[in-house]
């Protein structure tokens, strides 16, 4: 016999990872389920996940490469821009679809029981397969200019795992204070938009002043595009304090994220 | 000795309730900011809203214990607190205070289809359903063909679940949830869908889950299917324990309590009728005489009428008729037998309900005196007598040794010549 569960007032709070631990497969089929989902028109499903980011890429490199011929270095302008675009897609559609999760699977959250946290975090997961799809838009921009990565492309995985952590952290916030607040998400294309400009997605971080740099690299996505862009071999190379200032504040963010989020939870089923 | 599966001890769930947004349950960040903005401006606006906040507690003061293998019928009027009950025995909210202990993995099927996908297949769905309800990979995969079968939903298994008909989803549903195999399984109200058929199915599946030693919580506003199942009930007012014992028991008291109660005599305060006749008395009994509101469907029920004749030169009698839980009159009888005016005065008359004739359930009566050619209703009292009819399933009635479900609103038991 399985030892008893004890059901209290703040009980669940004390089992909290060894829940999500136990809960690990429904996790998993939750992501898989969001996955099927949006692949199950295959054709259109996984043509949506290239041709957003494609048509993004294209309009950037056109305006401001050949238009505004911002400088772009040794990089080819379209894998700049690429290098920075995926990841920085990957971020907003993070956020976006882990904002809705909870309120999408509102009938799950009011009749069974489950770690919370495995909505928004199913959520992420579905927009990484999303990123390594739109992955081959890069790999295409590689072959087509003819251009090969040097060593540091192998650093690549660790960039991936920062960009996922960094859309974690406001993707936990962002989602409990939709629940609580349902006119939130008002806010997020909000933030999206403003966050393109104040990311290096059309433009390289090198641009900005040089007593500004670490104020701007706070911005988590700083810390994530510009080692994209290293790792793909821009010449910029990795303004460290920046680096650490950025994950200085994915962290935080994280650590806030969830706490946060654990907090709203228990009241989620009679809130939703 | 059975051990114990469910030990509740002093369950309390409070709610704080909003006047001020009472229709909203979400609030806007925009009224958040309006409202504190406001507040700021006229600060003796706070107090006001501080006081329009009230405490509600949906629960309180809940204990029981549920022994292993007991089937429990939880019921109560709405509000009562029952789904209150079954979400904090899933998890779903915690309680504001006191504490449950369960001995066992606890499934609930708080709503059949919970979690079903209409974009994926029904193999796609018994899989993520398996998955939300507990059961891990490997069990879904070794249970896989069982459910299948017992859904009956072979043919269609790679379609697409939107494109199934409602009766074909909640079978896949409850084919899914009755193959999860828990200690411990909550039921709410679930078989108030599917057909009867598909409802006989589910019931045979909860009887056999509590034959082999699982613990069944059975949530229901059906009377006859919580005596039918349960062997115990506990009868929720208003958040608390209003009645707690065996199933039979708490299902009179409740129907007792709840306005059309169950009753088994009654007397008016004056004898009620026009200047020709009036009713003073009426009551169900037993064969041996005494009062009594539930019977078992294999026995005779007695009702006896007393009434008084005021006028003479009439053929006045006492009638009857017997309504059910629906509302339906399932029959009216007259006493015909008196063939003569009858003579001015008190008289008793006691009417036979045969044995194996009425199906279980709630049944009330209707007393009247009437004379008919020309037809007069001397008087007419609705629903003064109500009784609990219960199947006990010994096996000697309609049904013989059937479980499960058993339609119609009537129960006779007829003979079957059978020629071999």
């Amino acid at each position: 016999m399985q030892e008893p569960l004890i059901i209290e007032a703040g009980r669940a709070e004390a089992h909290y990872w060894r829940d999500l631990w136990r809960y690990r497969e429904l996790f998993g089929f939750l992501a898989w389920r969001d996955i099927l989902v949006r692949y199950k028109q295959t054709a259109i499903g996984i043509a949506w996940a290239v041709l957003r980011p494609l048509l993004s890429i294209l309009i950037l490199t056109v305006v401001f490469g050949n238009v505004a011929k911002l400088p772009a270095g040794p990089l080819p302008y379209a894998i700049l821009v690429a290098a920075a675009m995926l990841p920085w897609q990957f971020f907003t559609n993070s956020l976006t679809e882990s904002s809705q999760s909870l309120v999408g699977n509102a009938n799950l959250i009011s009749k069974v029981y489950f770690p919370r946290m495995i909505l928004p975090a199913s959520a992420v997961v579905v927009s990484l397969v999303d990123f390594a799809i739109s992955f081959g838009i890069i790999v295409c921009l590689m072959f087509w200019y003819q251009y090969l990565p040097g060593w540091q492309i192998l650093a690549l995985p660790a960039f991936v795992v920062l960009a996922l952590l960094s859309a974690l952290g406001p993707g936990l916030l962002i989602t409990a204070l939709n629940v609580k607040y349902r006119d939130f998400r008002y806010i997020i294309p909000f933030i999206v938009q403003l966050g393109l400009f104040v990311s290096p997605v059309a433009y390289s971080s090198s641009v900005i002043p040089e007593k500004w740099r670490f104020l701007y690299s706070l911005n988590p996505m700083v810390g994530v595009i510009d080692g994209f862009r290293w790792c793909f071999g821009d010449a910029g190379g990795i303004y460290l304090p920046g680096l650490l200032g950025s994950m200085g504040v994915t962290a935080l963010l994280l650590y806030f994220g969830i706490r946060y989020f654990r907090r709203m939870e228990r009241g989620f089923a009679d809130v939703i | 000795m059975a051990s114990v599966h469910i030990k509740a001890e002093k369950i309390g769930k409070r709610y704080t309730l909003r006047h001020s947004d009472a229709g909203a349950r979400y609030t806007a960040l925009r009224d958040v900011l309006a409202t504190k903005l406001r507040n700021l401006l006229h600060r003796p606006l706070r107090q006001l809203q501080a006081s329009s906040e009230e405490e509600f507690w949906a629960l309180q003061d809940i204990s029981f214990e549920v022994n292993q293998g007991q089937v429990l019928g939880i019921i109560g009027r709405n509000g009562a607190g029952k789904s209150t009950l079954a979400k904090i025995l899933s998890r779903i909210t915690e309680p504001t205070s006191g504490r449950v202990t369960l001995h066992g993995r606890v499934a609930s099927l708080l709503e059949v289809g919970t979690g079903f996908h209409p974009e994926l297949t029904g193999r796609e769905n018994i899989y993520l359903n398996g998955a939300i309800l507990g059961m891990s990979r490997s069990e879904i995969r070794a249970k896989f063909d069982e459910i299948v079968s017992f859904a009956e939903v072979e043919p269609f298994l790679d379609t697409q679940v939107k494109h199934y008909s409602s009766g074909m989803a909640v079978r896949l549903a409850f084919a899914v949830a009755a193959h999860l195999q828990p200690e411990i399984l909550i039921v709410d109200e679930v078989l108030a869908v599917g057909d009867a058929a598909f409802q006989k199915k589910c019931l045979g599946k909860m009887e056999s889950v509590s034959k082999e030693g699982r613990t069944v919580l059975f949530i229901s506003h059906s009377m006859s299917l919580i005596t039918r199942i349960c062997d115990r009930a506990i009868a929720l007012e208003k958040g608390k324990i209003a009645n707690d014992g065996t199933a039979h028991e708490v299902a009179r008291t409740y129907l007792a309590a709840s306005g059309t109660g169950s009753s088994s005599s009654w007397r008016p305060s004056a004898p009620v009728g026009d200047s020709a006749a009036k009713v003073h008395s009426a009551r169900l009994h037993s064969p041996d005489g005494n009062c009594a509101s539930t019977f078992s469907i294999g026995c005779p029920i007695y009702c006896t009428v007393e009434y008084e004749l005021l006028a003479g030169g009439q053929r006045a009698m006492p009638a009857l008729q017997l309504v059910n839980e629906s509302g339906t009159v399932v029959f009216g009888s007259a006493a015909f037998q008196l063939r003569e005016t009858t003579r001015i005065g008190c008289h008793s008359a006691t009417c036979t309900i045969p044995a194996h004739l009425l199906a279980e359930g709630h049944h009330s009566l209707n007393i009247a005196v009437v004379s008919y050619n020309p037809n007069t209703l001397h008087a007419f009292e609705r629903e003064v007598l109500s009784m609990l009819l219960v199947d006990d399933t010994s096996g000697d009635g309609a049904r013989g040794d059937a479980t499960g479900h058993w339609p119609g609103i009537v129960r006779p038991k007829l003979d079957w010549a059978v020629a071999c």
